[in-house]
């Protein structure tokens, strides 16, 4: 199954933003390695040279780190994660937050409605 | 990296019709690249040069250092946009016709690739439907160890479904130094498992670059951007 990529922004960020979410969410835990460039790039049904772009700068950033015979390997350094997956959160919130004031909602207004629709949800 | 295919100044006119006007191009080796025209803007009469069927009118053109001859055709597997093999035969048959044609087929490669799709080596041609026919000539095309592949709307003839499985054939069949050169109007089917685009428009390159390129100076896929270029 292709991955979902959408047409509009460059393919290399769309895969890094994938497969940090995969790293985030447990799909790859630290340390394990990953496919092979060629195999994930099939199974992403995009160019092998996109994918090994993705790869590299997802090196660069630590995240992933390569053994020279042995393949690409998932970092084990777990605050790493943890700190990508708090930034990435962030990135989240303010989003929504941008998306509540389009919809006309001040900040104290959103979290009020948070608050009753999370109550809500509870009953 | 090296230069795969060059053309210098290369016109070809169908008595006085213009087809191709004054074409540079350089292609590296390695990359897999989209040949986007409308209709009657010119693909088809630059794949007939590269692969020896037309003679240009004017200007050259180089394969590997070559010129068009016997010693490029050796190195370069053409998908042409019309089906040429006989139909009676079944392609356990012309697939030795292929591997006594060319000294870089690879006739493992082949019968895996029909495994793997469910195509029966014993069936015959003219029993298949036209998309069976399409995967059956891209699997003979993709086993050949080239250097350049160049595949003439590889995918117009067949269902969106197949089609991911004729991405995955040239996906997955591709040395890494080969280059593969696609024609196509189907531009959203393919944009992601190209490097490159060249657009075609009136017999001239109106744009070469990368698809990530577009997508990030223009913030719209290759296909969008297409449809401006060649608004009618």
């Amino acid at each position: 199954m292709p991955w979902n990529l959408t047409s509009d922004r460059p393919i290399f960020m769309q895969i890094i933003e994938i497969i940090q979410l995969e790293i985030i969410s447990g799909k790859y835990r630290p340390g394990d390695k990953l496919p092979s460039v060629r195999d994930l790039a099939s199974e992403a049904a995009v160019n092998p040279n996109t994918m090994q772009k993705a790869l590299s700068e997802l090196e660069r950033s630590g995240l992933v780190y390569s053994q020279r015979t042995s393949g690409r390997f998932i970092t084990e350094d777990v605050k790493m994660i943890e700190e990508l997956k708090s930034s990435l959160a962030k990135e989240k919130i303010h989003e929504f937050l941008e998306n509540m004031q389009k919809l006309g909602f001040q900040k104290e207004e959103t979290i009020r409605l948070m608050t009753e629709t999370l109550k809500g949800e509870e009953l | 990296m090296s230069t795969i295919l060059e053309c210098k100044n290369l016109s070809k006119a169908y008595g006085n019709k213009t087809a191709l006007s004054h074409i540079d191009l350089a292609l590296e080796s390695g990359h897999i690249i989209g040949l986007l025209g409308p209709n009657g803007s010119g693909k088809t009469t630059l794949i007939k040069l590269i692969n020896g069927l037309l003679t240009p009118s004017e200007g050259e053109l180089y394969i590997d250092q070559n010129p068009v001859g016997i010693e490029s055709k050796k190195i370069v597997s053409y998908l042409p946009d019309h089906t040429y093999l006989e139909s009676n035969l079944k392609v356990r048959e012309i697939i030795d016709y292929f591997k006594d044609f060319y000294d870089d087929f690879d006739e493992i490669r082949a019968y895996d690739m029909l495994a793997k799709l469910q195509i029966n080596p014993s069936d015959k041609l003219k029993t298949m439907s036209k998309g069976t026919k399409e995967k059956v000539q891209l699997i003979l095309i993709m086993s050949r160890r080239a250097k350049l592949y160049v595949l003439d709307e590889p995918i117009a003839g067949v269902d969106p479904a197949a089609r991911d499985y004729i991405l995955d054939i040239i996906l997955s069949n591709y040395d890494e130094d080969a280059t593969i050169l696609i024609s196509t109007h189907l531009i959203a089917d393919i944009e992601n498992i190209l490097d490159e685009v060249i657009f075609i428009k009136n017999g001239q390159i109106e744009l070469t670059s990368s698809v990530d390129e577009i997508r990030e100076s223009q913030g719209k896929s290759v296909d969008a951007l297409f449809r401006e270029v060649f608004k009618c």
